[in-house]
């Protein structure tokens, strides 16, 4: 019976991670997905019997699952859009931390009476597998969040590839002298290994640049899918194999993606271009920059045949999805063309800014991707950048010291003339000048997005 | 390099799963639309949760006297759920915005 359950929770697992790759499908296949899931921890709780013996200590066990529920409801309904990717890479912290204490629980299990258990070495392998991979992938989440919140800045040093790479291998080689010769002193050298792999994970992640933190945190993701998957090697239990291996080889295939999706290799990202090129991204003379005034700004847009707007995080933290909204209808209204142009990883996350812009209500089809909107800025009359930077920075082409140099980007100096809207001077999310502000054709209005947007609208009803 | 053998031996219906399951996953994900990229991480975030089921055995397992494993798998428990039901509340959030786009 419970093997039934598992697998029909392992076939929804593989229908639902297929129908999310697809948008129209997309929310349905969620829902399947956890259904499995939920089938297949209440079959566990039932209906799991081991050595003909079932489960005890319920009341633990529901209380666990009803704190963890509510916990995890709560955060997941109160956090902010613009927050999400943190909170996901909390969540896949979660995850590793529970697949390590399972290896710590059953490594305890059985310290006592090695010699006696068949198959040790290979139990003791697994084991240790768990508990490293969910501990690099505990640690490692903790700090992608707290630097996608801002709480932790890129550190790194001299050396520390190697470093990291030296960690790495005292891990591999410490678990394999233990797996094979069982030695005394096995429960120290277990927390050693503990230790080693918070610090891996620490140390992995740091150097990385916070752009960088969308494919750091799926390669976590992926990560965490194999931890689960030594508890199903531990347990013989098929729906945890399926799940973690799926999500482990998925979760791998999509990093790769998103890195095509910037047009870097995995290598790149994580030897850290962002973090290991101080010497290219010396700090430049600030070139003179223009500045444009909100009446101006109207009247040049609302006198435009066309207009593309190049959204950015900028306008997720100022919440001017709306605002936008507003001003591309009314310019629409006076038979201005307005398009958007959405950079695949502009934003926090891919598909950030059209997750915003559709619960704005803007149309899909205005929404160009890089290549449409880059064969049309040529045709374009004003470019307004609401909070984008990096995404549009014209270093990446032309000079092979920056960090960013090789990513595509969305090239806005065709255009004739080019609005940038930021808070301030400050340097975008990857810490490098932007010589597009400093070029003739581009005036700066400065400001928050929203309020500057609102103004734009009360402008160009009442004025013009 | 003995023991590797046996031990796939030992487990080789669950070897089978591991190959597959591969193999399923690369060809289940080949091809997204680089908008669902962050749903789908999210998504696959919810679905490792499925570690879940080891906390929910170990605590089970747990003999009342002892406290570290009652403690630590209670705890498991309590992270392993978060995972879960935070994953998928969280996916959802977010595919609910591409669906008002669908309805218009």
């Amino acid at each position: 019976m419970l093997s039934l359950i598992y697998l029909i929770g392992s076939v929804t697992f593989i229908v639902g991670l297929k129908m999310l790759s697809n948008p129209a499908t997309a929310r349905k296949g969620n829902a399947i997905a956890a259904g499995g899931m939920a089938l297949a921890i209440l079959g566990t709780i039932f209906l799991y019997r081991h050595n003909g013996q079932g489960l005890h200590n319920y009341g633990w066990i529901i209380t666990g699952l009803v704190v963890g529920g509510v916990i995890g409801l709560i955060s997941a309904r109160r956090v902010k859009m613009t927050a999400m990717p943190e909170m996901v890479s909390l969540f896949n912290g979660m995850g590793g931390a529970c697949a390590a204490l399972i290896s710590v629980v059953e490594f305890e299990h059985m310290a006592g009476t090695l010699a006696d258990i068949p198959d040790v070495h290979g139990q003791l392998g697994i084991i240790f597998a768990g508990m490293i991979i969910g501990t690099v992938s505990f640690a490692g989440s903790v700090i992608a969040w707290g630097k996608l919140n801002g709480r932790i800045r890129d550190i790194s040093f001299q050396g520390q590839h190697i470093l990291n790479l030296s960690v790495l291998a005292v891990i591999v080689l410490l678990t394999l002298f233990v797996a094979v010769t069982l030695p005394s002193a096995i429960v120290t050298l277990f927390a050693a290994v503990l230790v080693l792999s918070l610090i891996y994970g620490v140390f992995f992640v740091l150097p990385i640049g916070g752009a960088d933190m969308p494919v750091v945190i799926s390669l976590l993701n992926s990560f965490t899918g194999v931890a689960a998957a030594c508890g199903g090697f531990l347990y013989n239990n098929p729906v945890m194999l399926t799940g973690g291996i799926l999500v482990g080889s998925a979760g791998t295939i999509l990093t790769i993606l998103m890195c095509k999706a910037m047009n870097r290799s995995l290598k790149n990202v994580l030897i850290g271009a962002f973090g290991g090129a101080k010497a290219g991204g010396v700090t430049r003379e600030q070139g003179a920059y223009k500045e444009i005034g909100l009446s101006d700004t109207a009247v040049v847009m609302a006198y435009a045949h066309k207009v593309m707007i190049v959204p950015g995080y900028g306008l997720a933290v100022a919440q001017a999805q709306h605002a936008c909204h507003e001003l591309e209808t009314l310019l629409e209204a006076r038979g201005v063309e307005v398009r958007y142009a959405i950079h695949p990883v502009a934003g926090r996350m891919p598909g950030h800014m059209n997750v915003l812009l559709a619960e704005a209500d803007v149309s899909y089809d205005k929404l160009l991707e890089m290549e449409q909107a880059n064969g049309q800025f040529n045709t374009t009359d004003v470019v307004l950048i609401l909070g984008a930077n990096d995404v549009v920075n014209p270093a990446a082409k032309s000079d092979p010291s920056s960090p960013i140099y090789g990513m595509p980007i969305l090239e806005v100096e065709n255009a004739r003339s080019v609005i940038v809207n930021k808070r301030s001077m400050k340097p975008g999310y990857a810490g490098i000048e932007n010589d597009l502000f400093f070029q003739p054709k581009t005036s700066m209005l400065f400001g928050d997005a929203k309020q500057v947007l609102q103004q734009l609208v009360a402008e160009i009803v009442n004025s013009l | 390099m003995e023991a590797v053998f046996s031990f796939l031996e030992q487990h080789l219906e669950l070897t089978y799963i591991v190959i597959l399951s591969i193999f399923l996953g690369v060809e289940v994900i080949s091809r997204v639309p680089s908008v669902l990229h962050t749903p789908l991480m999210s998504g696959a975030n919810a679905i490792h949760g499925v570690v879940i089921i080891g906390a929910i055995i170990v605590m089970g397992q747990a003999s009342d006297e002892n406290y570290l494993a009652l403690i630590l798998g209670f705890l498991a428990v309590i992270l392993g759920t978060i995972n879960v039901v935070g994953g998928f509340v969280v996916t959802d959030r977010m595919l609910e915005m591409f669906k008002s786009k669908k309805t218009k």
